[in-house]
């Protein structure tokens, strides 16, 4: 991982005072999840005038938060949940929308707000859909404008989908906790009741079989040691020349390795007789594996081209039919969860990379059109699309290019490997059953593709 | 999994041991480092760093971290005096429970037979529910000894007590004491290198150049193949970047191995066939692998490939009798086989490993010869030829290497999942010959 010395430097007593004075991004440490902290450092305010409101102060008082549901003047809240699920026009936004405003400097230091809405699209009164478009415009402006890692992001209710059931309270716990640190201005939409919350929140994951595509280095080694904190049994799939460290990785989170590249026509059965005959089942997929061949397009050749479209896409195509098919029934459980690396690159674009956004933008597609699919048997697939985040690979990047990549979303600072693991580990669980065929930015709210 | 459970299970039946009945032993799978040749990518890497890198790739392979293995087993046939525990030293350093006990084993270039050979037996009579064998070399990391002129001065000098005594001591020390002796692969008895001495039995069996360029060409091929077509992708994990044996030569030609001149017999001028193309170079690398019970297997999900049957170890008197150096397991086959109730021919595959192209034609046309077998081997009739389509499938020495100690288990892990690949019944052969006229030869059957 490279070092962000910047932010280190403006986190010192002086760098500060600079920072501020030249009006320069103040990034601040974010909070990150480890085992048995609590779930907020602080108060939650929780307001709203609908029925989502008391289910959330409900549901949080369950937590063990201390919920209040109107500000003191000297309250500092770690959390603010803003329901608008009763909005009905544009003017009915004003009440909650304002009462935020008051508390916005009572925050602590990476503090969330949250929104809660119905889906837009649901409502065909012209009126009712703008009020909850609005939701949209209002929290993505109000993510730009928190402070000291603050974050804001929306809870989407489609589809009539009560804030009670089990998808809905396990997107709220995501987006309240620190495992959501470098996720701003996005939206989860949970479009039904199906899923189930944990026994315990800190090993989401217990009993359950991970495969890992990619896991010897970067962002899959950082999903693999994630997945096996929150409980799974990891199954470390790369390709042979990684083999040295994906056995270092492997051994040190009790998982099994295994040596393949995923462009082969056998891949898909062989993960699975892998997993047949090692574990007994699999429940979680994570599609990490991928590859950069960056040319500008003018001087792309068909090999740099073809191996990037192969590896990021087609092989997961056909790895998901194999996973799918109804041979692997005996392997695959019912609630099979497949969470797809996607990229901010395939969602904006970017200057030589027209192969790349090509393969992740086919993934978001992928996930997309295969939800249906995956909703039969009471699964679901998902993509996560990393913004800027500090890996090996971004820290060979030129030290300017680098630094304006990293400042340039709300949060002024790139991403972890395991931000992103984080958001994998919440979609692969059975918190986030009801959420499918949904792309996830990790970005901290990047300028790209906002 | 816990640790506790890996010693013999109170629920199993009575051990061979014990007046029980024999069971299988089962072998689930093996790792090795990509094979280098020495001095070249693995030169700073010792024989622990090799055997345990490979080791932890077991380990991952089949999730065994944190198991109390039964017994590992494995040596070096070239290693330095403070490795004098080396496997247990290899182990403490794994993923593995440190619990596991370990030991050491050297026949030479047969080490992993007898390791591998020594377990299945312990796991057949029950006093092992599981291990791991194998072995290492790596002649990049070989000791570099003083001479015994040199080692008697300062042996000296280590016993002396009084100044005076050792400055005695020290005054015997002559420049010439510094040389260092290089290791080398001679024969202590004979003074003559492995290669010479082979070189005079491939001319006594009369083995062509053109055969034996022709079996270091199949070899390069068949191995290049099998890589190709991801044989290799559960049975290597890379070390230290290198994710291929380096002395593999895929685009090899009869004309290029023809083209090299004699590096052994040269003595024997005109005669000499046995190239550094049909020989194997000198090599680093370790390979272990994982033995157990069918039960031992079963309760943990893992896989069975094959059944190590049987093995018998042969030796020569290549000193002062006239048989050569690496035709031990000519003498050992017809045993094994007898005490099978199996013929030459019954197998599916034959891996003969390829100390040198030599070797293995020798050893072949032994075989087929009625006097040898007759006055030799005390047989009726001879043992006959193989199917040589069956020999060496998916390449053997003379293309991966040869690191001593290594090559054992290289070949039990390939053949297992060959014969596994073939389905339940198929039979494998072994043989592997070992400095100091000693050869092992070994049976498995696919399941």
């Amino acid at each position: 991982m490279s070092t962000d010395t910047y932010t280190a430097l403006v986190n010192q007593p002086l760098g500060k005072k600079i920072a501020a004075a030249l009006g320069l991004p103040q990034p601040v440490e974010l909070r990150r999840h480890t085992p048995g902290q609590p779930l907020l450092d602080g108060l939650a305010l929780v307001l709203g005038s609908g029925p989502a409101a008391q289910q959330v102060a409900d549901q949080l008082l369950d937590w063990g938060v201390d919920v209040r549901r109107h500000a003191g003047a000297k309250d500092r809240f770690a959390a603010v949940v803003a329901c608008f699920d009763a909005v009905q026009t544009p003017a009915d936004l004003s009440d909650t929308a304002l009462e935020v405003g008051q508390v916005m400097r009572q925050l602590g230091s990476s503090a969330r707000v949250i929104t809660v809405s119905a889906d837009p699209s649901d409502a065909t009164d012209p009126a009712a859909r703008s009020a909850r478009k609005g939701v949209e415009g209002l929290t993505r402006s109000l993510a730009h404008e928190m402070r000291r890692g603050g974050t804001a992001n929306g809870l989407v209710l489609a589809g009539g989908t009560e804030m009670s059931a089990p998808g809905a309270v396990g997107a709220l716990r995501f987006l309240l906790s620190a495992r959501s640190a470098f996720v701003s201005g996005q939206f989860l939409t949970v479009g039904t009741s199906e899923g189930a919350l944990p026994q315990d929140w800190d090993r989401p994951l217990a009993g359950k079989v991970a495969v890992v595509t990619g896991a010897a280095r970067g962002i899959g080694e950082a999903i693999a040691r994630t997945l096996h904190r929150d409980g799974a049994t990891v199954v470390g799939v790369d390709v042979p020349a990684a083999g040295e460290q994906l056995a270092a990785v492997v051994n040190s989170i009790h998982g099994t390795s295994l040596q393949l590249d995923i462009t082969a026509p056998d891949a898909g059965a062989r993960i699975l007789e892998h997993c047949r005959t090692r574990h007994g089942r699999m429940d979680l997929v994570v599609h990490n594996a991928g590859i950069t061949r960056d040319k500008m397009l003018a001087n792309m050749d068909a090999a740099r081209w073809d191996s990037v479209i192969a590896v990021n896409i087609e092989s997961q195509l056909a790895m998901n039919q194999a996973f799918l098919a109804d041979q692997a029934r005996d392997v695959v459980g019912d609630h099979l969860r497949i969470v797809s690396l996607a990229s901010t690159s395939g969602i904006a674009g970017n200057r030589g990379q027209t192969n790349y956004a090509a393969s992740k933008a086919g993934v978001i597609g992928m996930a997309s059109a295969s939800a249906e699919l995956l909703a039969e048997r009471g699964g679901t697939i998902n993509a996560v699309a990393p913004g800027f985040i500090e890996t090996e690979m971004t820290g060979k990047m030129p030290f300017l290019t680098r630094e304006v990549a990293r400042r340039m979303n709300s949060l002024s600072q790139g991403g972890r490997p395991v931000d992103v693991a984080e958001a994998i580990s919440f979609l692969g669980s059975d918190a986030a059953g009801g959420t499918n065929g949904t792309v996830l930015r990790v970005c901290g709210q990047g300028i790209m593709g906002a | 999994m816990t640790s506790a459970s890996s010693n013999t299970s109170k629920n199993s039946p009575k051990a061979a041991i014990a007046g029980g009945e024999l069971r299988p032993a089962v072998i689930v799978g093996g790792n090795r480092t990509p094979f280098v040749r020495s001095h070249g990518k693995y030169a700073t890497a010792s024989n622990k760093d090799l055997l345990t890198a490979t080791l932890d790739g077991l380990v991952a392979r089949f999730g065994l971290q944190g198991e109390q293995i039964g017994e590992v087993a494995a040596g070096a046939v070239i290693k330095h005096s403070k490795d004098f525990n080396l496997t247990r030293e290899a182990v403490l350093g794994t993923a593995l429970d440190p619990r596991t006990p370990a030991h050491e084993v050297q026949i030479a270039c047969a080490t992993g037979m007898e390791a591998i050979g020594g377990l299945a037996n312990k796991i057949r009579l029950g006093q092992l529910d599981s291990a791991i064998g194998g072995g290492v070399d790596s002649i990049s990391d070989a000791p570099l000894v003083f001479s015994d002129a040199a080692r008697a001065v300062l042996m000296e000098l280590n016993r002396a007590k009084s100044t005076k005594a050792k400055l005695t001591a020290l005054s015997k020390f002559r420049p010439g004491h510094l040389a260092p002796q290089a290791p080398g692969t001679g024969e202590p008895r004979t003074g003559m290198s492995m290669g010479d001495h082979q070189a005079r039995t491939t001319l006594k069996w009369e083995i062509t150049r053109e055969a034996q360029d022709q079996l270091a060409l199949d070899s390069h091929k068949n191995l290049a193949a099998a890589y190709d077509r991801g044989f290799f992708d559960d049975l290597i994990t890379p070390f230290r970047g290198v994710s291929r044996d380096n002395n593999l030569r895929p685009d090899s030609t009869l004309e290029k191995l023809g083209s090299l001149k004699p590096a052994f017999g040269k003595d024997l001028g005109e005669k000499a066939t046995m190239t550094a193309g049909n020989s194997t170079p000198l090599t680093d690398g370790a390979s272990v692998v994982l033995l157990g019970s069918e039960e031992w297997a079963s309760e943990r999900g893992l896989p069975v490939l094959a059944e190590f049957v049987d093995f018998e170890t042969g030796a020569v008197d290549f000193v002062d009798g006239d048989e050569g150096l690496l035709m031990a397991p000519a003498y050992a086959l017809p045993r094994l086989l007898e005490r099978q109730g199996m013929s030459l021919q019954d197998f599916d595959y034959y891996e003969i490993h390829e100390a040198f192209a030599g070797t293995v034609l020798s050893t072949l046309k032994a075989w087929e010869d009625e006097e040898f077998c007759r006055t030799r081997l005390g047989l009726d009739a001879p043992l006959g030829s193989i199917d040589r389509a069956k020999l060496n499938v998916n390449g053997s020495s003379l293309a991966a290497g040869h690191p001593f100690a290594a090559t054992g288990g290289r070949i039990v892990a390939s053949l297992a999942k060959m014969l596994h690949e073939k389905g339940t019944g198929s039979l494998g052969l072994i043989s592997v010959c070992a400095a100091g006229g000693q050869g092992i030869v070994a049976i498995l059957r696919g399941r």
